[in-house]
């Protein structure tokens, strides 16, 4: 495999492209208890996201975007990996993503770790964080 | 127009001239680097890079000051390079040449002294193509004296729409502000046709030239605009260094822009007198090896000729164009019949910037995003395009490279 080959796949990994064809819970739900829209002035880049809590928890969120694979692809994996978390519990499972993509990439705990590759291309952290700033501010 | 006879014209030598440019040679994550992303600056010659050095090594002092060798040396060579861009652009009198940072910052010296005169009600015209830099200094003028922008349509193709413009030019006009060369589709626009028509309403007009300086002769008299300004980073020269060109009659009738050292002939308490054209608009300590930089960056132009430039930017135009416009799903923004060296694409289901970071990937430089030119990318209802641009020390095989590099991101993400 040649030395560009492996770059590639180092950011764009199977996950990190199937997420982007197929984003988890891209819609815009019926009803939300929060929302919040993010842009990157930059690229253009722009996220909103839903939220809707019960018991205290994370119970539904979905967003909408207009973005890059990695952008589209961290908004669907972030569905995921803060549903059912208590605000508290999303709020630092936001800043452990933010700390990982700023520094070295590990420590991303199952499918997010996918997106580790991002912190190699120094350009593209923002494409990736956008989504996560975004929960943060709803 | 020519001034040479087609039939003698030099072809350039493209692979010398690329020795010339020490950047070029270098591979890029395993690749040879195919440099594509001209338009948003250019690559410097040895030549340049030599006399800055050069300047820096034997002849730097303060410039207009001093009674001391270096003084003068750094003087003459500032004063040297203002007179090479004055022949360059063909202007009257090296008192029409102005030193600025960029053509960001001529644009603003012009917003903010020619722009006193805007009151409440009056008009500054502009195209829908224009680059933040010559859309947000009106919008700032406009924010403080209650002028109004309007703004010129364009065709899908990414022309003016000259009729539409025309209609646009009223009494209250006061000011006409258009790019030369779109930056974000390459479209030329029909310049001289807009400085006839705005000056028989007696408007003046300014061009920002900042992409057509590089690669095409820019003649500001026989143009007869009021304002022309360019950078020097876009036309092999250092950043931070660039020109607004302006009639003398005009700046003779400007109030001074920012005040300091060198603008003035006496300062006292009681009152300050200014200093002649065009060291009026010059305050403080200028950009002196910036302005040497860019003396030597158009002695290098003018040494390959421009007219030769264009000719061999047109060829890898055609060339580029005709492959893109092999590859299912992509489109050209920007189809103007006349156009520089630039191709705006969006390649269908995949996003410019991943696009950019897999043609990196694949050792070749081009733009992704909406290239500071946020309402013509709205205008097309895109959020932004990859864009590739051209200059004279690029090759076919350098667009041969993007072509491949394209099939590569459709395979990846396809």
């Amino acid at each position: 495999m040649s030395a560009s080959a492996t770059h590639q796949t180092d950011l764009y990994r199977q996950i990190v492209l199937e997420h982007s064809r197929h984003p988890r819970n891209c819609r815009r739900p019926e009803k939300y208890d929060l929302e919040a829209e993010g842009h990157n002035p930059l690229c253009g880049d722009k996220v909103r996201v839903y939220v809707s809590l019960a018991d205290g928890l994370l119970k539904d969120i979905a967003f909408e975007a207009s973005g890059c694979a990695i952008c589209l692809a961290s908004a669907s994996l972030m569905t995921a990996a803060t549903l059912q978390q208590s605000p508290d519990q999303a709020k630092a499972t936001i800043s452990g993503f933010e700390l990982a993509l700023t520094t070295d990439g590990e420590h991303l705990a199952g499918d997010l770790a996918a997106l580790g590759g991002v912190s190699q291309y120094p350009s593209r952290i923002r494409c990736a964080t956008l989504p996560w700033h975004t929960l943060r501010a709803a | 127009m020519s001034a040479v006879p087609a039939s003698t014209r030099r072809s350039l030598d493209v692979a010398t001239i690329r020795r010339d440019f020490p950047v070029l040679d270098q591979t890029i994550n395993g690749r040879p680097l195919a440099y594509l992303d001209n338009a948003a600056s250019s690559q410097r010659p040895r030549q340049v890079i030599e006399a800055i050095g050069h300047y820096y090594e034997h002849d730097h002092a303060n410039v207009h000051r001093g009674v001391h060798t270096l003084s003068h040396r750094a003087t003459d060579l500032y004063e040297a390079a203002r007179e090479t861009v004055r022949d360059f652009i063909n202007a009257a009198s090296v008192r029409e040449v102005i030193f600025t940072r960029g053509t960001t910052e001529a644009i603003n010296l012009v917003a903010y002294t020619f722009g006193q005169r805007l009151k409440a009600g009056d008009e500054i015209l502009i195209t829908m193509m224009e680059h933040h830099s010559n859309i947000v200094p009106w919008q700032m003028l406009c924010q403080r004296s209650g002028a109004v922008l309007r703004v010129a349509p364009i065709n899908a193709a990414g022309e003016l729409l000259l009729d539409d413009f025309l209609q646009l030019l009223t009494p209250r006009t006061r000011l006409v502000a258009v790019a030369h060369i779109s930056n974000a589709l390459g479209t030329i626009n029909p310049v001289k046709a807009i400085v006839d028509a705005a000056h028989k309403r007696g408007i003046p007009v300014l061009l920002d030239g900042a992409q057509a300086i590089p690669h095409q002769i820019v003649d500001v008299r026989n143009l007869n605009c009021d304002f022309y300004a360019f950078s020097g980073h876009k036309m092999c020269g250092p950043t931070g260094i660039g020109v607004l060109y302006a009639r003398e009659a005009m700046l003779r009738e400007l109030p001074p822009f920012q005040g300091g050292g060198d603008m003035i002939l006496t300062v006292s308490f009681e009152g300050t007198t200014y200093n002649e054209l065009p060291y009026r608009f010059e305050a403080g300590t200028p950009n002196i090896a910036g302005a040497i930089g860019l003396g030597a960056a158009i002695s290098y132009l003018q040494k390959l000729g421009m007219q030769e430039i264009a000719a061999w930017e047109a060829q890898l135009l055609d060339y580029a164009t005709h492959a893109l416009l092999q590859i299912p799903g992509l489109v050209i923004l920007g189809t103007a019949q006349e156009k520089a060296s630039v191709v705006s694409f969006n390649v269908e289901g995949i996003h410019p910037h991943d696009l950019g970071t897999v043609l990196d990937q694949q050792g070749v430089a081009i733009r992704a995003g909406h290239h500071c030119a946020m309402p013509v990318m709205e205008w097309f209802k895109v959020p932004g395009t990859a864009r590739a641009s051209f200059a004279f020390y690029n090759t076919r095989a350098e667009i041969d490279q993007l072509v491949a590099a394209l099939k590569v991101a459709q395979d990846l993400f396809g």
